[in-house]
């Protein structure tokens, strides 16, 4: 066990850890955040999607101690003092979720590509969330809700 | 219908209720629960596809850190746990019953598919439990594996030894003698040999089950990834573990897409379920997505030879096919139905053809069971036939939606009478075809056509008109026909002193959006807000009953259900307002959210009414019962039928093979239409698994029986850059059986796709003389077809 410590949704926090712990499963075991989900075990899906130092990551895919002292957010984050993210008010207003369980992976991969790519195309839209696998939405309504998520964010 | 005076209504696009939990991360899905105590289970799963046991050695296991309990088949035989029941009983065409081997829930002497678990071993961590589940040695006397149907039934490796020649039943509807005289006699006979691609379901929410046992009240408790508790319950509880249905409660809570595969009852409910109540602790299981792809039920996986035979002027006379459907290592839940009652009755389609004989052969594999998956049958069976009616006009020269218009069952036909069991109660076929030509502005293809040619593309454009059933179904027919449960659904209606009001329904949502679809049915019926309606299911300790949501059957069947409710509610409610206004109960009208007296100024709003019903001061108690809540149980007269017309439109590199969806037209006839966004939200995600298996996704097996496609490395999930956005609409025709007048969208998307995309890259390619891909139509396959054809 070690102790693993970083900035998670704007607080700091600390946890006994083993040093294999994955950063998905340190969000959710560790810290009981559990909006944060892992739907595969190949860093395919992007369910487990979180912002980290400002870029997104899959964050099956590291370890939680290579977090070490990194500012994290994960979809609890994203709305601030109960005012939703655009993106969250956004994938609402399009009806972009169903079953919701890659919902917050989608989002936050959505908000790192309107950071990077303030008004993107269609194309490259469907091209930046190539890492996110939706199985109920056909992507019709995300794509729309990142449009109109990047028109808001512009803003 | 009109909207209540709320505005939340039917028809109004609502919003959905339970998207702000879903956005914020505060969804609960059964991974997200843990339980005081609570261990993890690991199972150690067959590597081969078929081997007789030589020994499970545990011992290594139970000594390891951490380890609580190790269960091995052996165990549970000693301790009387039952196999895994099928719910579903098909006879062979002379009568006999199919051949329903046991399926025990771990492997006792003999695996039978890569991913059959053998050992569950119980730890205090789940990487504890792994780690034990590697010191196992499981000695295996490999068998031959049959993978592949044709070689199956050549009987030479049995996947069960009562099973002569790997055949589960051989079933037929239709008289053949018949059949065979009108192709005798026919102009033309168009025929086709095609595979229907296996596919696995991929629900992106793994399966997870944690069992808990209370030693002091003997309850059990299962939280499980399920689309009906209920069933699961009835399932495990009165087929394999014998606990009796008031100690055993099964919890489905948010759960992470379905498609079918989350139907069945899966040996791991089971496991941690019995096991729990061994070591009378809580035991979680989760699978890991590798599990998923060899243990969830996969779906499809036909082959068959149709035939279609037509008059000179194209019109259909007779059709008939034989179909091999696989069945995998063990009979699922309700995979002897899939093949046969939902592909087999729907062979007549949306056409008039008078005579039909289908043939079903099951036949066990040393593969993952199979059974529904989004569609189930239906898709297998308009994909045969609109292959097969795209063929005959293009053998015959006929214009593509010439033919089918000529052979629709006409809008004044219903109710139709189709020679295979089926009656449709009602559809529109021109009419959505009509509004699918114009919104796919077919009149342009040309010069799209022209377009693509510049850039070196070939461009195609491709149709499928189609009808499904759902809604799941009358269940007195459902039980002559080999089903083992009913298929109704109940709702409970709890109005609240105050007027508002919640559900309590069987039906199971897992991203339908019930909790604001169902809401606005309550909205309509009594006027309230869809605000004050909150919408409860997916636990059997709340819900009196329920038989789950599969099949597109929640609105059509758990809403009419509701709405019944709803009735009765309605009903006292006039009671109470005739006894208080003084009135004589047949003047009393109820209109948005207003009870009054017919000729006068007299009212009450239902909110009153509801304060009334609890606060019984003024109030007829020598003849009614205080309160305000109520239960119906329905069970529908027939199934439901929505129909439609699919339109895609492709461009193929002619050099490469490959296919871009360039255009996708849907219109839909999926009944009264409750929230269109909801409604469009699931015409989008069928198609995208429509398009999925025309051109992506397909299960591999090699020859020994291992699974090629066992990840998201290897099997094709449809990604955003994979899919076209896509055109769709409704025309709806409503449903005459039931309350609402809905059909059901769950599975349209899915039906109608497939063909409609294969259909347009044949017509892209017809010039080059390709007349079959095959699915998934990948770039290499394509490029095959090409090659083969030049």
């Amino acid at each position: 066990m070690a102790t693993v410590s970083m900035t998670v949704n704007g607080k700091a926090v600390s946890a006994e850890a083993d040093p294999d712990t994955l950063l998905s499963d340190f969000i959710r075991e560790n810290l009981s955040l559990t909006g944060t989900h892992v739907g595969c075990d190949t860093s395919q899906c992007g369910a487990c999607v979180v912002m980290l130092n400002g870029d997104s990551v899959k964050s099956c895919s590291m370890l939680a101690a290579q977090a070490e002292g990194a500012e994290v957010t994960t979809v609890e984050g994203l709305a601030v003092n109960g005012e939703l993210h655009p993106m969250q008010e956004a994938f609402h207003q399009n009806h972009a979720l169903q079953c919701g369980f890659c919902t917050p992976g989608m989002m936050i991969s959505a908000i790192d590509l309107v950071n990077k790519n303030p008004d993107p195309t269609e194309e490259e839209i469907r091209r930046g969330l190539d890492g996110n696998i939706c199985r109920c939405t056909g992507y019709h309504n995300i794509v729309k809700a990142v449009k109109a998520a990047a028109a808001e964010m512009k803003g | 219908m009109p909207d209540g005076n709320s505005g939340t209504g039917i028809g109004a696009a609502l919003l959905r209720k339970e998207d702000r939990r879903f956005i914020t991360g505060k969804g609960k899905y059964t991974d997200d629960i843990n339980r005081p105590g609570q261990t993890f289970a690991y199972f150690l799963r067959s590597n081969v596809a078929h081997a007789n046991l030589k020994s499970v050695d545990t011992s290594a296991a139970e000594k390891a850190d951490g380890v609580v309990a190790v269960f091995t088949g052996a165990d549970l035989e000693a301790a009387g746990v039952g196999g895994l029941p099928c719910g579903w009983a098909l006879t062979f065409q002379n009568g006999d019953p199919m051949v329903e081997p046991p399926h025990p829930a771990l492997a006792q002497g003999r695996v039978r598919h890569v991913g059959d678990p053998i050992v569950m071993v119980i730890a205090e961590s789940k990487k504890q439990a792994k780690a034990a589940c590697h010191l196992v040695n499981v000695e295996y006397d490999q068998l031959p594996a049959v993978v592949d149907m044709m070689e199956a039934i050549k009987g030479d490796a049995l996947v069960h030894d009562d099973a002569a020649n790997n055949i589960c039943y051989d079933w037929a509807i239709g008289d053949k003698d018949e059949v065979d005289k009108v192709f005798d006699g026919a102009d033309h006979v168009t025929s086709i040999d095609i595979v229907n691609n296996r596919l696995i379901p991929n629900a992106i929410e793994p399966r997870v089950a944690i069992g808990e046992f209370d030693a002091s009240s003997g309850d059990y408790t299962l939280y499980t990834t399920t689309q009906n508790p209920h069933v699961i319950r009835l399932l495990m509880g009165a087929f394999v573990l014998q606990i009796p249905e008031h100690k055993l409660r099964v919890v489905a809570p948010d759960v992470g897409g379905g498609f079918g595969s989350k139907i069945f009852h899966y040996a791991e409910e089971t496991l941690v379920t019995w096991a729990a109540a061994q070591i009378e602790r809580p035991i979680k299981w989760t699978a890991e997505r590798s599990e998923s792809f060899m243990s969830d039920a996969h779906g499809r996986d036909h082959i068959t030879k149709a035939e279609l035979a037509l008059d000179k002027d194209g019109k259909f006379l007779g059709l008939r096919e034989t179909t091999y459907a696989n069945m995998g290592g063990y009979l699922s839940t309700f995979a002897p139905a899939i093949p046969t009652y939902m592909h087999s009755v729907l062979m007549a389609g949306v056409y008039t053809t008078p005579i039909i004989y289908s043939n079903i052969i099951a036949v066990f594999t040393n593969t993952v069971p199979v059974d529904a998956y989004r569609g189930a049958g239906r898709p297998e069976a308009t994909y045969c036939l609109e292959r097969l009616v795209d063929r005959a006009a293009r053998e015959m020269g006929i214009d593509q939606v010439e033919i089918r218009r000529k052979n629709f069952i006409p809008s004044d036909a219903f109710p139709y009478q189709t020679p295979v069991a089926l009656c449709y109660d009602s559809g529109n076929y021109d009419a959505t075809l009509d509004t699918a030509l114009k919104n796919a502005d077919v009149g342009g293809f040309d010069k799209r056509k022209a377009a693509s040619a510049k850039d070196g593309k070939l461009r195609g454009i491709g149709y499928s008109t189609y009808v499904e059933a759902c809604g799941a179904a009358p269940s007195a027919i459902a039980g002559a026909l080999g089903a083992r449960a009913g298929l109704y659904e109940s709702a409970n209606i709890r109005v609240h002193p105050t007027g508002s009001v919640s559900v309590y329904t069987g039906s199971h949502s897992h991203g339908q959006g019930h909790e604001t679809a169902f809401a606005q049915l309550v909205s309509e019926k009594l006027g309230v807000h869809s605000d004050a309606v909150d919408i409860i299911h997916g636990d059997t300790a709340q819900i009196p009953f329920g038989m789950g949501t599969y099949g597109s059957r929640s609105l059509a069947v758990g809403g009419t259900a509701i709405d019944k409710a709803l009735d009765k509610i309605v009903d006292k409610s006039r009671k109470i307002v005739a006894h208080i206004l003084e009135a004589g109960e047949s003047d009393i009208e109820f209109a948005d959210g207003n009870f009054t007296v017919a000729g006068t100024d007299k009212s009450m709003a239902f909110g009153e009414v509801a304060l009334a019903a609890y606060v019984p001061h003024n109030y007829p108690l020598e003849t009614l019962e205080p309160g305000l809540e109520e239960s119906a149980f329905y069970d529908p007269t027939n199934f439901t039928y929505p129909g439609g017309c699919h339109i895609c439109e492709v461009e193929v590199d002619p050099n490469t093979g490959v296919v871009e969806v360039a255009r996708f037209t849907a219109v839909d006839d999926p009944g009264t239409v409750v929230n269109p966004m909801i409604v469009e939200g699931q015409v989008h995600g069928g198609i995208a698994q429509g398009i999925g298996q025309a051109l992506l996704e397909g299960c591999v097996y090699d020859d020994s029986g291992q699974l090629i496609t066992g990840s998201y490395m290897d099997y094709t999930m449809p990604r955003a850059d994979d899919l076209p956005s896509y055109d769709v609409a409704t025309e709806s025709s409503e449903c005459t059986h039931n309350s609402l007048g809905v059909k059901g969208v769950g599975e349209v998307g899915a039906i109608g796709s497939p063909p409609a995309v294969i259909n347009a890259i044949i017509d892209a390619l017809s010039e080059l003389g390709v007349t079959d891909v095959p699915m998934p139509a990948t770039s290499q396959a394509v490029w095959r077809a090409i090659q083969e054809a030049s």
